[in-house]
């Protein structure tokens, strides 16, 4: 039996108690604390911290002419960078594979769900728009980075404010009061598998050893805007069924951290 | 124009507001963050751990490597772009080379320890904040040093030498220009491991403002030491 093999016997012999690493159950989540406006730098930012994990997400614009068939719609950019800074794991460099899937899951929740009104990001149709882009960066991987990433995320666009625009330079020194057009709020929460058990918000350790994961991000109206299936492992609908429910539960649970 | 009073109200040989804390970065061996004015800089230290490419490797003693890098939302003004450029390389070496003489790796031959400094926001002097927290930081993570190393940036704004220069005043127009100089000093002997300067200075106001750094120096080794022994005694302020 190989180390890896005996820790996902010992992590599965505790889910199968209703038990994690660190003593939480299987559906419940470490604290979760959402900081607001962490970088002066930035149009908005956010920290959150899930138990020992901790991510960073800024807001910058800039200004774009439109893609020639959306004339009148703004654009979105979502990017990851699992910093060095944060786990050994990660190496200086292109974005791995991995930052580049955290970042599209995140992007996905935030585009498929239409949480910003791109209309409203149009300058002059055709010629100018805002775009909004999104920067997270990890300070800390113990675990559950997708959903702490979604979370800063739509924190730091509820936080941010458009910089001063005079039509012909944008001045980030002085923000405006003006939000982000904003719709939806979707929350990515994402379930694990170990055989047939499911449970969520993991431990590195536990991470490690899944089976299959799915990332439901769902907004306020009960509705799932975007999936992400992830792992070598195999689901059923049935467990696709439960995962949903269970993600959409804990949404809720995240929701209210939202001030 | 000229530069009577600073631009903020601080006098010459005021720094912004400092704070700073150890132990912030659970995964790394050590980290620190350490905070003047809106410039932030956060550093973790990984190792001593296998250095690759193996030719870098030294069967002397252990290998320093820094990473410097600014968050894409860091910047004054647009987004930076994610990734090494000729400024971070650049600053990546010389933060090296001013913490090398305080630092003791021959107890680890061919070993790396890594060094990554982050900085979430930003209002100049980020190099020298990077400095103090990756000092601190090495000092968290428990290796053999024979000082701190502080840093900060003096300079001359119009015709007065000034320490910790923000970004209104390392932009600061008049006729006579600013000079901007960081320096990196251990902070007991006052030896100097980072020297730069960019524009004009006399060699009697190089002189000066090389004085002013030290005097400030001091100040900023205060805080670096109490921030490691709220830690590591439990000691608070």
């Amino acid at each position: 039996m190989s180390l890896k093999d005996e820790q996902r016997a010992h992590v599965l012999k505790a889910l199968h108690a209703d038990l994690r690493y660190d003593g939480r159950k299987k559906e419940s989540f470490r604290k979760v604390i959402v900081e607001y406006d962490i970088s002066k730098s930035a149009e908005g930012s956010a920290r959150v911290k899930i138990g020992d994990t901790e991510v960073l997400a800024g807001v910058k614009v800039a200004i774009e002419t439109p893609y020639p068939d959306t004339p009148e719609q703004g654009s979105l950019m979502v990017n990851a960078e699992l910093l060095p800074l944060s786990s050994a794991r990660f190496e200086p460099g292109p974005p791995s594979t991995e930052a580049v899937e955290l970042a599209r899951v995140v992007d996905r929740g935030i585009r498929e769900s239409a949480a910003i009104d791109t209309k409203k990001l149009c300058i002059a149709k055709g010629e100018k728009v805002w775009m909004v882009m999104i920067d997270i960066c990890t300070i800390n991987d113990a675990g559950n980075l997708i959903d702490a990433s979604s979370l800063a995320s739509l924190a730091a666009l509820k936080q941010a404010r458009f910089p001063e625009y005079d039509g012909k330079k944008i001045d980030f020194m002085t923000k405006t009061k003006n939000p982000i057009p904003l719709l939806k709020e979707p929350i990515a929460i994402t379930v694990f598998k170990i055989e047939d058990q499911l449970f969520v918000d993991p431990l590195r350790d536990e991470e490690d050893v899944m089976d299959a994961r799915l990332t439901v991000t769902t907004t306020a109206d009960g509705k799932i805007c975007a999936l992400q299936k992830g792992g070598n492992g195999i689901l059923t609908i049935e467990d696709i069924d439960a995962m949903t429910q269970l993600a959409m539960e804990k949404s809720e649970e995240l929701r209210e951290k939202l001030e | 124009m000229t530069y009577k009073k600073r631009l903020d109200g601080r006098a010459v040989d005021e720094t912004r507001k400092i704070s700073a804390k150890v132990g912030i970065i659970k995964n790394a061996q050590g980290s620190a963050v350490f905070q003047i004015g809106a410039t932030t800089a956060i550093a973790a230290v990984y190792g001593p751990r296998e250095l690759h490419p193996k030719f870098l490797q030294n069967p002397d003693t252990g290998v320093l490597r820094c990473n410097y890098n600014m968050m894409p939302f860091s910047g004054h003004g647009e987004r930076v772009r994610p990734g090494q450029n000729r400024r971070a390389k650049e600053i990546s070496m010389v933060t090296e080379q001013a913490l090398a003489p305080a630092l003791n790796l021959k107890n680890f031959p061919n070993a790396v320890v890594d060094v990554f400094i982050e900085l979430p926001q930003t209002d100049a002097g980020t190099r020298c904040a990077g400095i103090c927290a990756a000092s601190m930081a090495l000092a968290d993570a428990g290796f053999e040093m024979k000082d701190l190393v502080v840093a900060i940036a003096v300079g001359r704004v119009d015709d007065h030498l000034v320490a910790d220069l923000n970004y209104d005043e390392e932009s600061y127009e008049c006729d006579a220009g600013v000079a901007d100089i960081p320096v990196a000093m251990l902070a007991n002997s006052g030896e100097i491991t980072l020297l730069q300067d960019d524009g004009d200075i006399t060699a009697q106001q190089l002189k000066e403002a090389l004085q002013l750094a030290k005097k400030v120096g001091k100040k900023i080794y205060e805080v670096q030491k109490q921030a490691l022994k709220e830690k590591f005694t439990g000691e608070e302020k």
